[in-house]
C-alpha cells in the first residue's frame, strides 16, 4: 500500500511576504485582478497592464520565479491559446489580410487579443494562487467566504480522493504490463476501455463506503457552520492595494475607450 | 450495570434475501475487550454496522442501554466508533485536523471544545505532529493511527475496530498494538488476525451463519484447534499462544474531556 507518497503538486515552497497573509485576503485579491482583467474590453486595453503590473509584483512580493509560474501555467494556458490563435482565421468578420487561401478578419484578431491578455492574466493569477497558497488553505477561506458548502466539500472530495485514484490507475496500469500488455497495440483502446469501467466502480464502491463513515461520525446531510475569524491589518492592507490599484485603472481605462 | 452491548435476536437479510444476521445474541461489558472472530461472510461487518446504525435489522441492539433505532442514531454514533478496515475509506477532509473535526462538529459542540478534542485524540494516538498534512501523505500505519483518531475525538464509550491490522507493516502493526491496548474503551476487534485478538481481548466470539458460534475466554477459543478449523481460522504456523503477552489492562483512562 502507499507509503505516503502524494502525487499532487507539493506545498507551496515559496511565498515570500505573500506565505502569512490570510487565505481569504489572497483568493480575493487574486481573483479580483481576473475579474478586473475579464472586465474590460479591447478597448480598456490599460487596465490589462495594470493586471498584469499587479501580478508582477505580487510575484516579486511572493518570491515566485518565472519559470516555475511557466511551469505550473503550461497545462492550461498553452492548449487556450492554441484554439484561440484560429480565431482570426476562422471567425466572420471585415478581413484585414489573407494567408495564402484564409483570410484574418478583424473580429478573430480581436478575440485573439481578448482571449490571449485574459487567459493569461487569469492564469498567472491563479498559478500565483497555488504557489502561497495550499489547497487545504484555499479551501478553508472559500468556506470561510461562505461560499457553498457543497461546492468546497466537493472540492475537498476532488483533492483528497484524485490522489487514491491516480494511484489505483498507476497499480492497474502495472499489473496491465506486468502481464505483457502494450497500449499501442491493436487491442489496447478496449482494455483501457474498461480499464475506466473498472476505476468507475471502484470509485463508486469506494464512494458509498465514504458516505457510510460519514454517517457513522454523525453526519446528517448538513456539513456544521464554523465560527468566522476576523482579517489581520496585513490582509486588509494585501487587498486595498490591489484594489486601488485596479479599480482607478479599470474605470479611467473605460472612460477613455 | 448497564451492558455496553446487548444485542437479543438480531436478524437482518440483505436486499437479494441472504440472511447475514440469523438470530444474534451478544452482551458485552463495559471496558470489555473482545474480538469477533468469523469466516468470511460470517456477518461480522453487517454486525458492526449494526451497532452504529448503518444497518437495522430485526430484534433487540441497545448500546449503553440506548436502543438502535431511527430516533436515536445521533447519540448512537456519539457512543459508538467505527474504524473501517480502508482509512482511505474513513479519512475524506483535505487535512488530518480537519478530519478529526468531522465527528465533533457534526455533535454540535463548540470551537474550542472540537480544538481541544482533536487535540487529545491526535495525541493519543500520537499523531500531533501530522495536524496539518494532508491524509494522502501519511503512510498506512499514520493512516491507521489518525482513522482511530477520529473516533475518539468523539469520545464513545465502545469503539468497534474492523481488520485494524490489515495491510500493516510488522513495525506498524506492532506500535498500533501497543496503541490499542492503551485506550481504555469498550472494544470490538473484527479481525482475522488471531495472533492480534490474543494480544489484546480477553474474551473472543466466533460468529458463524449470523449467529454466535462460540464465545468464551480468548485463548481458550484460540487454542481449541478444532473449534477454529471448523469455522475455517487457523493460527499462523509456528504460531506459540504460550509465547504472547497477554492482554493488558487499561493502561491510560484516556478521556478527550478529561485527559489522562
Amino acid at each position: 500500500m502507499g507509503g505516503g507518497c502524494g502525487h499532487l503538486p507539493a506545498p507551496p515552497t515559496v511565498g515570500g511576504r505573500l506565505r502569512g497573509l490570510d487565505a481569504r485576503a489572497k483568493v480575493v485579491g487574486l481573483i479580483g485582478v481576473t475579474i478586473v482583467a475579464v472586465s474590460a474590453p479591447l478597448e480598456a486595453w490599460p487596465t490589462w497592464v495594470a493586471c498584469a503590473l499587479v501580478l508582477a509584483a505580487v510575484a516579486v512580493a511572493a518570491e515566485a520565479r518565472p519559470r516555475e509560474i511557466a511551469r505550473r501555467a503550461a497545462p492550461v494556458l498553452p492548449p487556450v491559446l492554441f484554439v484561440a490563435a484560429f480565431a482570426p482565421l476562422l471567425s466572420g468578420g471585415r478581413a484585414v489580410a489573407s494567408l495564402g487561401p484564409l483570410t484574418v478578419s478583424d473580429h478573430g484578431l480581436r478575440v485573439l487579443a481578448e482571449v490571449g491578455a485574459k487567459a493569461t492574466i487569469g492564469t498567472v493569477a491563479a498559478v500565483l494562487l497555488g504557489l502561497t497558497t495550499t489547497f487545504p488553505e484555499t479551501l478553508e477561506a472559500l468556506r470561510r467566504m461562505r461560499a457553498p458548502r457543497t461546492l468546497t466539500l466537493i472540492a475537498a472530495f476532488m483533492y483528497r480522493y484524485l490522489v487514491t485514484l491516480v494511484d489505483e490507475v498507476r497499480r492497474m496500469r502495472a499489473a496491465m504490463t506486468s502481464r505483457g500488455f502494450r497500449p499501442r497495440s491493436p487491442f489496447a483502446a478496449a482494455v483501457l476501455g474498461r480499464l475506466v469501467a473498472v476505476l468507475f466502480l471502484r470509485s463508486l464502491g469506494r464512494g458509498e463506503r465514504v458516505y457510510r463513515a460519514m454517517l457513522s461520525r454523525g453526519y446528517g446531510g448538513q456539513l456544521p457552520a464554523v465560527a468566522v475569524g476576523r482579517l489581520g491589518a496585513a490582509d486588509a492592507a494585501f487587498v486595498a492595494v490591489v484594489a486601488l490599484a485596479l479599480v482607478p485603472a479599470r474605470v479611467l481605462a473605460g472612460m477613455a475607450a | 450495570m448497564t451492558p455496553a452491548i446487548r444485542a437479543r435476536g438480531l436478524r437482518y437479510r440483505y436486499p437479494d434475501g441472504t440472511p447475514a444476521l440469523d438470530g444474534l445474541d451478544l452482551v458485552v461489558s463495559p471496558g470489555e475487550r473482545v474480538a469477533v472472530l468469523g469466516p468470511n461472510g460470517a456477518g461480522k461487518t453487517t454486525f458492526m454496522l449494526h451497532l452504529n446504525g448503518l444497518l437495522r435489522g430485526e430484534g433487540e441492539l441497545l448500546v449503553e442501554g440506548v436502543a438502535v433505532e431511527r430516533g436515536t442514531l445521533a447519540a448512537i454514533r456519539a457512543r459508538v466508533g467505527l474504524v473501517f478496515q480502508d482509512p482511505d475509506d474513513q479519512l475524506f477532509m483535505p487535512t488530518v485536523r480537519e478530519d478529526v473535526a468531522f465527528g465533533p462538529r457534526n455533535m454540535r459542540l463548540g470551537e474550542d471544545e472540537v480544538a481541544a478534542r482533536v487535540s487529545a485524540a491526535l495525541d493519543a494516538v500520537r499523531m500531533a505532529h501530522a495536524a496539518d498534512r494532508a491524509p494522502h501523505q501519511l503512510s498506512q500505519g499514520e493512516r491507521r493511527r489518525v482513522a482511530i483518531a477520529t473516533v475518539l475525538a468523539m469520545d464513545p464509550g465502545v469503539v468497534v475496530l474492523d481488520e485494524p491490522s490489515a495491510n500493516l507493516d510488522p513495525r506498524a502493526r506492532r506500535e498500533l498494538t501497543a496503541l490499542l491496548g492503551e485506550l481504555d474503551r469498550t472494544m470490538l476487534l473484527v479481525t482475522h488476525d488471531l495472533p492480534l485478538a490474543a494480544e489484546l481481548c480477553h474474551r473472543a466470539v466466533i460468529l458463524s451463519g449470523g449467529r454466535v458460534a462460540a464465545d468464551g475466554p480468548c485463548r481458550e477459543i484460540l487454542a481449541d484447534a478444532g473449534l477454529l478449523a471448523s469455522h475455517d481460522l487457523e493460527l499462523p504456523v509456528g504460531f506459540d499462544l504460550g509465547r504472547v503477552p497477554g492482554p493488558p489492562e487499561s493502561r491510560i483512562l484516556m478521556s478527550i474531556h478529561g485527559g489522562s
